[in-house]
């Protein structure tokens, strides 16, 4: 009989993770998916899941609400952690969506909106890029780690937001892509991995990084990866 | 290297069956909404459009279903249009599953329902629908020597609002609109290709990211709505409903054509 992992996907109200507990079960059939907000079931599980969509300071403001700050630092200090788009944005000092708000501080950095008049340096005219960033763009995969096992160099995943990230140093930076200038959209520090760009929306590309999620340990050797 | 231009197949829905007869030989039940979205996932769809057209309040839950069904397995985004009119009916939808939903008519009836729509659930799922009509300047007519006009109808573009297409589309986006979906009603159904001067003009002129639709009868068509129209996404139904093309045709000819696609 094969052993069933739990993953606490984190419910805070940050839309609807239908789809991401779907894909995980999808991805893998140890999937053992708990969509919660239970602080014990969090505190218990194998892996956790922070997802998001929606504004930053409603997303810091129901964490709170919730009493789920200390329990998701916990969670991201101790076992296998994967944020997703704001559940990335959280993770870092400092959002300036909303006026400024403070976010978790798990992984130094900010927050920051993309510039209106964003261009596309590369093109002949000056094409202007809009806002959000939304469709389907390359992943290059900055180092190697067990979360891209089995995922091509420069992958297409689905991205839609509007802010991203800009860690301190560019030490956990997992993968890069470029809308306008390149940015962070993957960061890898210890236990925590986290996306920009939605794997639950990236169809096999994104199935395969949730498989490689529920069977990661939390380690994160070199030596180790494919 | 960039951003993709999205090919977005759409299937129209009228009580939990796709309809417009899909031909695909390969599949056991073509009216089944699940094997027709599996199929069009299979070829490489970037995003999943289901217009329901329902007449009957009764008939509306079925698209409901549809939905689950479809976000239980198939994991690219999800469009659901047709009937959204209030705050219950977009939760609805999110919450069966569909990443954005598409207004129409109640957005020309009640614009404030798409501010408030996009403040409880975030820009990022509130396409609105814009069905426009040249009113001017369209070549063989008596106004052919005017400035380009479009105008907003409703019902299926039998009625005129008098509400200026490109001035609608700037409200919407600053309502809070996170993506337009801009269909000819001069060309739906024409297969003449869109309306390249409409697409650009609103494309040109709002921030968020504009879809084609309306009109497509070949894979050039698809190609000139990005290249001429400045479309980031196209739509398309009947052309890939009759299995005339094939998503991954149409991507090969719009990444031979220069077009960034995802294959």
């Amino acid at each position: 009989m094969s052993r069933q992992i739990s993953i606490a996907v984190i419910d805070y109200g940050m839309g609807n993770l239908h789809s991401v507990a779907k894909a995980l079960e999808h991805a893998d059939s140890q999937a053992d998916v708990k969509v919660t907000a239970d602080k014990r079931v969090i505190a218990s599980a194998d892996r956790v899941l922070l997802p998001g969509v929606g504004a930053m300071r409603d997303c810091m403001g129901e964490m709170q609400r919730l009493d789920l700050v200390d329990t998701i630092k916990q969670a991201a200090a101790s076992k296998p952690f994967l944020g997703i788009c704001i559940g990335m944005q959280a993770l870092m000092t400092h959002s300036e969506e909303n006026g400024g708000v403070d976010c978790l501080n798990i992984i130094p950095g900010n927050v920051e909106r993309f510039a209106d008049d964003l261009s596309d340096p590369t093109a002949n005219d000056d094409e202007h890029l809009k806002i959000p960033h939304m469709g389907w763009n390359q992943v290059h995969q900055q180092i190697k780690h067990p979360l891209w096992q089995n995922i091509p160099q420069n992958q297409r995943f689905y991205f839609v937001h509007s802010y991203f990230v800009v860690p301190q140093s560019p030490d956990p930076v997992a993968g890069s892509t470029v809308y306008g200038h390149p940015l962070c959209v993957a960061l890898a520090a210890d236990n925590i991995f986290a996306t920009q760009f939605h794997p639950e929306k990236s169809a096999d590309a994104g199935l395969q990084l949730f498989h490689n999620f529920i069977n990661w340990d939390g380690s994160y050797d070199c030596s180790a990866c494919s | 290297m960039g951003l993709a231009k999205r090919i977005i197949p759409c299937l129209d829905v009228d009580k939990g069956r796709v309809v417009k007869g899909v031909q695909f030989v390969d599949i056991r039940d073509a009216g089944d909404p699940v094997e027709v979205a599996r199929r069009y996932n299979s070829e490489g769809a970037d995003e999943l459009t289901f217009l329901d057209i329902t007449a009957t309040h009764e008939g509306r839950d079925t698209i409901v279903h549809v939905v689950e069904q479809v976000a239980g397995e198939i994991f690219i985004p999800l469009t659901v249009g047709g009937g959204i009119r209030t705050v219950d009916d977009v939760r609805l939808m999110l919450n069966a599953g569909a990443d954005k939903v598409a207004i129409n008519s109640a957005a020309v009836a009640n614009p404030d329902f798409v501010r408030e729509a996009a403040e409880k659930f975030g820009n990022q799922c509130i396409v609105v629908a814009i069905d426009a009509k040249q009113v001017a300047g369209k070549p063989g007519t008596d106004t052919e020597n005017e400035t380009p006009r479009w105008e907003i109808f409703t019902h299926g573009g039998r009625k005129p609002t008098g509400i200026d297409a490109i001035e609608w589309s700037k409200k919407m986006v600053s309502y809070g609109a996170g993506e337009l979906l801009v269909t000819s009603m001069d060309n739906d159904g024409v297969k003449n290709g869109f309306d390249l001067p409409l697409t650009r003009t609103i494309s040109d002129n709002v921030a968020v990211p504009v879809i084609a639709s309306g009109g497509v009868g070949n894979l050039d068509h698809l190609a000139e709505g990005v290249l001429e129209g400045h479309a980031d996404a196209v739509l398309a139904a009947s052309i890939f409903h009759f299995a005339e093309y094939s998503i991954a045709e149409a991507k090969r000819h719009m990444a031979e054509r220069g077009i960034e696609v995802r294959l």
